[in-house]
Order: C-alpha cells, then structure tokens, then sequence
C-alpha cells in the first residue's frame, strides 16, 4: 500500500494525545484500530497529515459494569475482547450476538468498538447495537468531558459530533429495568463482509413479560445507521405476541431506507429487515430460541 | 523382478503421497516472489489508469509530475508511439494499448506511468498528472455492443464498421436441422456466465534489468510461460532472442492470469532501456482485478432436440462472448471460441451445431483460462444445465437420462458431435460410485417428504470430460509456435539428478511430482533429484503451465527423458557386467543378468560409470533433453453431486452434502491431486455462490478490491468427499495419466446450480444466473421468473 505522505506520533497519555490533536488541527486523525483508517488512507480516499495513534496510551483498554449495571466499553477494546467476554454473555444479549459477526477474526483483533462508531460507516454494525441500546459516547477535550446519545454522536455517513481536538474515550450502555433479550441479525454475502442490511433489537423485559423498552437499529438500509424509534415504540408495555412482533416487523421494515445496488434490490433488503426483525423477536419470545444471531448458520 | 527391487512408495515413486517439497520454503516464508526480487539501484514503477469506461483523450498534461524530486521518467501513449510500442499485438492476433493514445476503452485502462525512487513517489506523481477526458457512451454487454447506432469502440481499426469481433461456427448445421424437425420435445435454455477473475494473491509484476555494457536484458516476470513471453519480447520489441533472459520466480498462483502479456511488463522493460537501471512493476489488487485477464463472460441460446424415451437427437448452441475493448484472449487453439465445442463430449449425441459471436465491449480485455482449457468451463456448465432442464423438460429422472446417452465403455475412441476424439472412460461407472456416495434414492424420499413441510432441498449432478493438455501440435500453438512440451535430466556421477522441464508450477506441486516420475522411471528416490524450471537461460523450450497441460505433456517428456537415461545407463550395465544389452533385465533401481538375478548394477553404479568408466567409443556424461508432442488430448471424466436446502424466506441456500468421482487416469501423486480436487471445488462453490466481477450502467467496475470480488473462506466453503475409486488410464500417455488441475473447477458449477434449481422444481423458473446470490434466489421464488445476472447490476 502506497498512502500519501504523514507523519506519525505515539503520544503515551490521553492529555499528550489531546495536546498533539490540539496542535494537528483539523488534518490529524487519531489511529485506534486501524482497520478503517489504514484502509482508507491505502486507496487515498483520506491523506491525513498526521497521525495520533492512542495505543500506547494507558488506561483505555477496558470493559466493564459497575455496581448499578451500567457498562463501560473503553476506547481500546477490541472487537474480540467483546466477542469473548464472558460479561457480554451474561448480561448484553445484543452486543454479544454483533460481536462474532463484525468483519473476519483478523480484523476483530484489531478493531475497536470506540472507533467503529467514530467512524459511523452506514454499514458498520456496532452504530445499530449501540442505539438499539440508548448507548452514549464519552468525548474529551481540552474543555473537559461530555456524553453523548450514539443517535445524535452520528451525525451522517463517516460524520461524526466530535470537535477536532476531542477523543471519544469509551461507550457507555445504561443498566437496564427487568431482563434484557433481544440480537443482532446480520446478511453478509460471506464472512467478513459489511452488512447488506443488519437489525439490532434491544428489549428489557419485565417479569411479567412485558417490555419495558426496546430499541431497533438498523445497518447498511439507509444514509446513516437508522433508529428505528416507532417500532420500539410500538412493543413497550406490550408482550411479545405474534401480533405485536408482526406489527413490529412491519413498522421495522418501514423506517428502513434501502436502496438497490449490487448487494441486491430494495424490494429484498426492506423484506429482510421485516424477516429479521420477526426473527429476533420470535426469538425473545416465551417459548423463543434466546438470544437471535447469525454465526451458527453455516457451522 | 528380484527382492532387490526398490520398493516404489518409499522411494517416492508413481502412487506415492509424497509431501510436497516445495511448501516448506513457502511455510516458512522463504519463498522467492517476485516482489522479493531487488536489485542495486532499482527504481519503481507505477501507472495510471482511467477512471472512465469509455472517452476521448483530449490532452495529457505531465509536467506537475516531472517536477517532483525522485520521479526519473513520466511515460505516455504519445511518447511510447514514438518507439512504435503504443500497441502490442495481442495473443488472438488483435491489438492492444499499451499506454492509451486517442481513447481509453474500459474503466482501469494503463494511461501514463511514472519510475521514481520509491513507489510513494510513484504513486504521487501519478496523481498529478492531469488528463482531460471527454466521456463517450459506454457498452458493457453484447446486446448494446450491437444495438443500432452503438458507437464503434475500436475505431482504431481500419475497416472496423461494428463492435463484431468475429463470427465462428463448427459442427454440421444441416444434419443438426434435420434432427431437430424430427424431435418429440425441444428443450431450451438461455444464461449468461458471468465474467470473473482468476484472482491469484500474489498480483502480477516484472523487475526489467536491461544492461548496457552485455546488451543483456533480464527480466524477472510472474509467467506461466516464461519462454512464449521471451519469444514475445523478441518480436514486439525487436531485441535478439539470445540477449533475453526471463525469469519467473516462485509464483503466488497463476489461474491462467499470468499466461498474457501486460502493458506493465511492457512498460517496465522500456523505462530500463531508457534509464540502464533495473525498474520494478508490482500492480496491487485493485490494478490486477480491474485490468488485467479476466474468464468467462459467455451467453448461451442452448437447444436440444429429444426423443420422448429420453435420446438426444441433437443439440444446438449460439454463443455471444463479451471479449472487453481489446481481443487479447490467451488461448492456443485455432477455434476462436477456444474449445466451447468440447461440449456435450461425454454424450453420444448424432448431430450438434455451434455457433459463436465475440465482440468488444468497454470492458478489461484478456479473457483467459481460468483454471480451465480455454472456455472449457462455460461449456461444460451450459452442457450440464442444459442436461437437466432436458431431463426434467421430458420427466425423466436426472440419472437415468444421463445414462442412456453417455457414450458406452467400449466405444472409445469416440468422435464427439463437434469432432473432438475423446481417449477412454467409465462414464456409468462413476455415476454409480457417485449416486451411491450420495445416497440418491433415500436423498430423492427425504425430498419430497420435506417439500411437504416447506422445506426446500434440492440435488444437483454435473457429468462431464473434458479436454486437457494441449496441444497436440496440430491443432494448438501460439503465436506459431507448437504446443509441446519439454524435459532435460541430467544424472550426476553420485546418481542425484537435476531435472528442468518448459512448465512453470505456480502451485501444482511440479517440484514433486516431476520427481516422482523420474523415481518411477529410473529408480532414482524423489528426494535425489533437485527440480527447476521458469528460467529462459538454463530450462529447454516449453509452453508453460495452464490449461491442465503439465502432467500431460511436460510429465509426458519427464517420462521420456528418463526413459532415454535409462537406455543409456542399460549400456553402461552390459559394460560393467560385462554382459550383452539383451541378456540385461530392469528393475526398480537395477539392472540385472537375466541368467544370475544376483549380479546387479545399480543406476547409481551406472551413473558413477557414465564419468569414470564407460566403454570405449562411448561419449561421457548421463544426461538427456526430450521433447514431447501429445498425440491426442487427454480427456478425464468426473461425476459432481450436491445437495442444499434453500431458506424459502430469505434465498440463502447451505450445500449439505459434495461428492466428486474423478477417473483421471493413474494418479502420481494421489495427495496433490485431491488438493487440486479440493481446490477446484472450492472455486466452483465460488462461482456458484458469490464470485463475479459486474459493471454499472455507466462502466463502472464492481468487483475491483476484496471487499467486492467475493471469494468464500474456509467458513462458508462446505466440505467435499472425494473418491477415486474407478480409474481409467490414459491409453497415449506414458504413464497412463490425464489432466486433473481444472475438472472440479469446470465441472463443479453446475452440480451447485443444479442444486439450487431442483430445490426450487415446481415454481416454474428455469434459470437464475451465478452466483445464486440470496437475493436472486429470492426473487425467483417470490415472482415465480427466470433471474438475469448480465450487466449492468440493477441500481437506484
Ligand atoms: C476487511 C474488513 C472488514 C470489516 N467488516 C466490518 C463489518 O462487517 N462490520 C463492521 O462494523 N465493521 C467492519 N470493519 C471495520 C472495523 O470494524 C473497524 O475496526 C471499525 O470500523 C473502526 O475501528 P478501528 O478501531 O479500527 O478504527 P480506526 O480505523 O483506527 O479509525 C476509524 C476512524 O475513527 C476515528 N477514531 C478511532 N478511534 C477514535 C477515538 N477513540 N476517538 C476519536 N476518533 C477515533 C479515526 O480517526 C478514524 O477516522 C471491517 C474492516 C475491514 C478491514
């Protein structure tokens, strides 16, 4: 690979890594994973100028809950740190079924969680977890810290609300109120491949049975990752019957935007967020298969 | 034979699965790549390439490039006009651009290119240099190539009044209309296959090293053919074909598409006679997808003429081929859809008809032989889908229909309806191991019992031989030049061996095998003996690996050569046994006295004697060169079986079950073939499944990074059974062997769509287009209709 001209620092602390941003002004970007800059600045379509690579600074690379629930994801986790954890397994359905479908075991070694939403790509997949969840961004800067909703921290395709001089430095998912369900369904044409289109679907569901809240994202089926919000809105307080999941499914299918290319027609794509929509759903349903997720399919 | 005779699978011999000696450098990292070639003061090369389908050139503006520290030459169109070298003449006696001069003519066309220090400044000054394009309208398939009013995309051509490359047909048309009158049913058929990449990892390159004080130009080249392209660089650029070396090094997989001749190589070579320093070209994956040979990209109107109790009277063929801008297919025969009309060869069929169109479209040119014989491919999957749409157009059983009009064991040689001889087979025979493997009757009862809940399964078989190993001589050559092969063996006075053949392995395991053969015939252990090939100054002439071409001719001449040693070492045992040639007996690694099976000679003895004691008048030294000249194809046949179940909600399809009876004669190295096997079967899942390269309406390229051109991993690709359990040998070959590297390849596809297809039996489609992508396969079920894949892809 032939990138443009750069150069490159390793600051080794999160206030050196802001300085040296600071100081880069808007043509340095900051190198976590790599795995969709390196791409990129290959086929020239970004030239940085400068490169703050956050590897080397301390204190990043974390996953954890605290005692109300609420769960941390820190800017150098890696797509397979979550893919493996035995936390995630237990307690965040969602995220744990999106975590073995993200690209190929290579590039999840890699990658990290942080930066897939900081570079809020239509068809990256953690966006659509991360709303479905009601998930926030944690950004700091020289003028200190601040959270913001994943919905509104992706601002359009490869947009995001950070100032130049600001990191994102770690996810955080609120606790839930009952039992979480719900998946992450994806088509890919093969394995480590983006999203054709991909639907997330957060719920917490009470004792009874009923949901307290969902949440529904959508990848790859619009501008942006899509929040689905009149679906969601129309499951809380209800159970998951056959009805309600099918006017689910079909309210999902409706805030989705595909279009047609050569991953398929729009006609295709809305009917594969409807079936798969229904499928997580039916899923978390009493009598339902748990947690829905796409890997096992071709084991 | 006496109890002295080595034992032929510890040796290493004929039959024995040795390891292949050649992965422990590749394991390790040590192999020797083309991109591992630097030499001192070596610059680098990159090119330009248009963005744009189709468009005038109106003016090329350099000199922000020229102005960059550490760019040594800008190269464009015009300036290599100058040298007469703007277009090369091509493989199919067409010509090609080298730097484009007054239109680009496919999206990725070579524009300008830059040799710097290092490929960054390369790269650099390639972006700024500043073309002014004028777009023209774009074609990208036959039926707009054609249209009333197209605009002629080679106006470079005297006399040139449409896109028509050529129209072509073989096969007697009047006896094919006769039958066809006579037919009880007509079973039809159209489909495009679409066009793909070889897509080797490693992409293709060269390091020119022109010397000025010997006038020696070297060049280190990914080839499958390094001496056809030495002859080629002789006659395009007027050097004397004693002052070329080319080298080709390890090889990172060929495919096919390291047989042509790239601009790149071109180019390279000129910008090291210009500047008297080494220049290195590597292109990247995305320079390699877009430009440079691509397979396939057939359209069938396919007709068969049925007898209501199942015999094929007769079959009719209309081929429309998509050649790209240029007609610069890499193919050795003199038919100009290559061997397309090796089809239906496995069928006693009384009457066939074939003919075939080519034109230009403004798409990447070099069709070539992707893992195939040249269009063996396309015409073993039309022939099979065409099969079974036959089969079921009569309501017969998929496997009894192919039964009845096979050509019968004892019926060899038989003249195909398009007039090849095929050399020998057990066609029924497989197809029973086959549908045995398959467990055919039980698959047939649990299908229908599925179908009753909803469940869609389907089973698809493909049975087909094919054409390997060109030429004979009569028939194939390139550029001229005899499609033979070559072997030179040469027997140190320790009995080890140096063994050089005209192949070029880019993975085939030559470097095994070849030993092997030598071990078999000489009794020489395969670990004796070193094999080289791919260099111009030290390997005897040969045509090169593709087109499953080197077990049966340069593995042909390995056999001879050490055949005309063993002669000779025969003498040097009457010398030291002091015995007459006749009384002399061989066995594995020994000669004998026919009288005193005790008093032996090894060939090692007889090596040490060919240096240090050979019988008066005797001329020194044990080494040989033969050259061999195949006096038929060879044709193996394999049966392809597999099972799917279809998701009737979301199209995606899961093979559940693979079996492949290959009868490729006698094996060599039954190892290697199985991974040839696998190999080729991996690629067929491949094209079935996922692999194309398509095109937007505007000429856009999809399919030009990894991202895009699908190839499965080891995650999606299902799992294969293998069985060799019926051999045939080849009756003209000296070891009995037949082409192997391609069958699956060719053969595997249709097996898959087959599949697919009866899986959706009942809903009245009859075709979808590879790949079966999901989507497709959902839109025929959905709506009940035929799905196209031909460009352009459908967009909002
Ligand atoms: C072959 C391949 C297949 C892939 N398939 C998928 C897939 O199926 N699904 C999917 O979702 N993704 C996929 N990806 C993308 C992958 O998930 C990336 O890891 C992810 O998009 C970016 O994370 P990263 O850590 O690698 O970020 P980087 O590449 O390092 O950075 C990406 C962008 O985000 C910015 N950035 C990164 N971290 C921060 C931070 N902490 N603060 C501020 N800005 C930051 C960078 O400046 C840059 O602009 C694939 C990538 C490859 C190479």
């Amino acid at each position: 690979m032939y990138p443009s001209r750069f150069r490159y620092e390793a600051p080794r602390s999160l206030d050196e890594a802001i300085g040296t941003l600071r100081d880069g002004g808007d043509y340095a970007k900051i190198l976590a994973g790599g795995q969709s800059l390196v791409p990129m600045m290959k086929l020239r379509f970004a030239s940085p100028e400068l490169i703050v690579d956050i590897n080397n600074v301390p204190g990043l690379d974390y996953h954890r809950a605290d005692a109300d629930g609420t769960l941390r994801v820190g800017a150098l986790t890696r797509h397979a740190d979550l893919e493996w954890s035995p936390l995630l397994k237990a307690s965040q359905p969602t995220m744990a079924a999106a975590a073995p479908m993200i690209a190929d075991p290579l590039v999840r070694n890699r990658g990290t969680l942080v930066g897939s939403l900081c570079h809020a790509d239509p068809q990256g997949d953690w966006a659509a977890v991360m709303i479905s969840l009601g998930a926030s961004v944690v950004a700091q800067g020289p003028r200190g810290r601040r959270a913001i909703p994943v919905a509104d921290f992706v601002t359009g395709p490869f947009e995001n609300a950070l100032e130049h001089d600001e990191i994102a430095v770690e996810a955080v998912v609120p606790p839930a109120q009952g039992t979480r369900a719900g998946g992450y369904l994806k088509l890919e044409r093969r394995v480590g491949d983006f999203a054709t289109c991909g639907v997330a679907v957060a719920l917490e569901i009470s004792a009874a049975g009923e949901v307290i809240r969902a949440g529904i994202g959508l990848t790859g089926v619009g501008g942006a990752t899509i929040n689905a919000t009149q679906a969601a809105a129309a499951l809380s307080g209800k159970a998951l019957t056959p009805e309600a999941i099918e006017a689910a499914a079909e309210l999902t299918a409706q805030a989705a935007q595909p279009r047609t290319d050569h991953r398929g027609s729009a006609e295709y794509k809305r009917h594969m967020v409807r079936t798969f929509a229904a499928r997580i759903l039916g899923a978390a349903a009493p009598g339902g298969t748990g947690p829905a997720t796409t890997t096992e399919r071709a084991a | 034979m006496t109890s002295k005779a080595l034992d032929e699978i510890k040796i290493g011999g004929l039959g024995s699965s040795r390891k292949r000696v050649e992965d422990d450098r590749f394991i390790r990292g040590k192999g020797n790549y083309l991109d591992d070639v630097t030499l001192p003061g070596m610059l680098h090369m990159e090119i330009l390439r248009s963005p744009l389908p189709h468009a005038r050139i109106k003016s090329i503006d350099t000199s922000k490039a020229w102005e960059i520290p550490g760019v040594h030459l800008v190269m464009t169109g015009e300036m290599m006009a100058t040298r007469n070298l703007a277009w090369m003449p091509t493989l199919s006696y067409d010509t090609q651009a080298v730097l484009a001069t007054d239109k680009v003519r496919f999206q990725g066309q070579e524009v300008a290119c830059v040799i710097a220090d290092d490929p960054y400044i390369a790269k650099d000054a390639c972006e700024a240099i500043e073309v002014d394009y004028e777009p023209l309208p774009v074609i990208i398939n036959p039926e707009q190539a054609q249209a009333d009013g197209a605009p002629i995309i080679r106006d470079d051509k005297d006399g040139q009044a449409s896109n028509v490359i050529y129209d072509w047909e073989v096969g007697d048309q009047a006896a094919t209309g006769r039958a066809f009158a006579q037919a009880d049913v007509v079973s039809k058929l159209e489909l495009h296959y679409p066009r793909s990449h070889p897509s080797p990892i490693e992409c293709c390159g060269s390091v020119a090293d022109f010397n000025r004080a010997t006038s020696k130009l070297t060049v280190y080249m990914t080839t499958q053919a390094p001496h056809i392209i030495r002859a080629a660089v002789a006659m395009v650029a007027e050097l004397p074909e004693h002052l070329i070396r080319i080298v080709s090094p390890d090889i990172g997989g060929g495919f096919g598409n390291k047989v042509p001749v790239y601009p790149g190589y071109v180019m390279s070579i000129l910008a090291s006679i210009l500047l008297e320093r080494p220049v290195k070209w590597i292109e990247d994956k995305t320079g390699n997808l877009i430009s440079t040979g691509f397979a396939r990209d057939v359209y069938l109107k396919g007709e068969m003429a049925l007898r209501r109790d199942g015999k094929i009277l007769a079959v009719r063929m209309h081929t429309d081929a998509d050649h790209g801008a240029f007609f610069s297919d890499a193919q050795p025969s003199k038919f100009k859809i290559g061997l397309m009309h090796s089809a239906f060869a496995a069928y006693d069929i009384p009457a066939a008809h074939l003919t075939a169109r080519g034109v230009y479209t403004n798409k990447a040119p070099g069709g070539v032989a992707y893992r195939c014989s040249f269009r063996v491919t396309e015409a073993m999957f039309f022939q099979e889908r065409m099969i079974q749409e036959a089969a079921n157009d009569l309501g017969m059983d998929q496997a009894a229909f192919r039964r009845i009009n096979f050509v019968a064991d004892h019926d060899f040689p038989h003249r195909t309806p398009f007039g090849f001889l095929t050399d020998s087979g057990q066609y029924a025979k497989c197809l029973d191991v086959g549908l045995k493997a398959i467990d055919y009757d039980k698959f047939r009862e649990e299908q229908k019992e599925a179908r009753k809940r909803g469940r869609l399964l389907g089973l698809g078989i493909s049975t087909m031989t094919e054409p390997l190993g060109a030429g004979n001589s009569r028939e194939y050559d390139i550029l001229g030049i005899k499609m033979f092969d070559s072997a030179d063996l040469k027997v140190h006075m320790t009995g080890k061996a140096l063994l050089r053949t005209g192949a070029k392995s880019q993975g085939q395991g030559h470097e095994t095998t070849w030993a092997q053969i030598v071990a078999h015939e000489l009794g020489i252990p395969a670990a004796d003996v070193t094999v080289e090939e791919g260099d111009t100054d030290t390997a005897p002439f040969g045509m090169g690996t593709y087109a499953s071409r080197s077990t049966p001719v340069a593995g042909a001449a390995v056999a001879m050569v050490s055949r005309k040693i063993r002669a000779k070492a025969r003498k040097l045992a009457a010398h030291l046994l002091e015995v007459s040639e006749e009384d002399i007996e061989w066995e594995l690694g020994r000669f004998y006295v026919r009288s005193a099976p005790g008093r032996g000679v090894t060939i090692q003895e007889c090596a040490m004697a060919a240096y240090s004691n050979m019988p008066d008048g005797m001329e020194p030294g044990l080494e040989n060169t033969a050259y061999y000249d195949p006096p038929n194809l060879t044709w193996p046949f394999a049966v392809y079986i597999a099972t799917v179940e279809v998701d009737p909600v979301t199209g995606v399809w899961d093979v559940l079950k693979m079996v492949a009876v290959d009868d490729c004669g006698v094996r060599i190295n039954p190892m290697i073939v199985e991974g040839q096997i696998m190999g080729g079967l991996t690629e067929a899942y491949a094209m079935a499944s996922m692999q194309f390269i398509t095109f937007d309406a505007d000429g856009n390229c999809v399919g030009s990074n990894y991202m895009d051109y699908l190839l499965p991993s080891a995650w999606e690709t299902p799992g294969f059974e293998l069985h060799s359990e019926v051999v045939t040998p080849c009756p003209h070959h000296p070891l009995g062997a037949k082409g192997i590297g391609e069958c699956a390849a060719v053969g595997g596809p249709a097996a898959f769509v087959n599949a697919v297809m009866d899986a959706l039996g009942g809903t009245g489609v009859r075709n979808i287009d590879m790949p079966l992508l999901p989507d497709r396969v959902w839109e025929a079920l959905t709506n009940r209709h035929d799905v196209s894949g031909a460009p352009p892809i459908r967009q909002d």
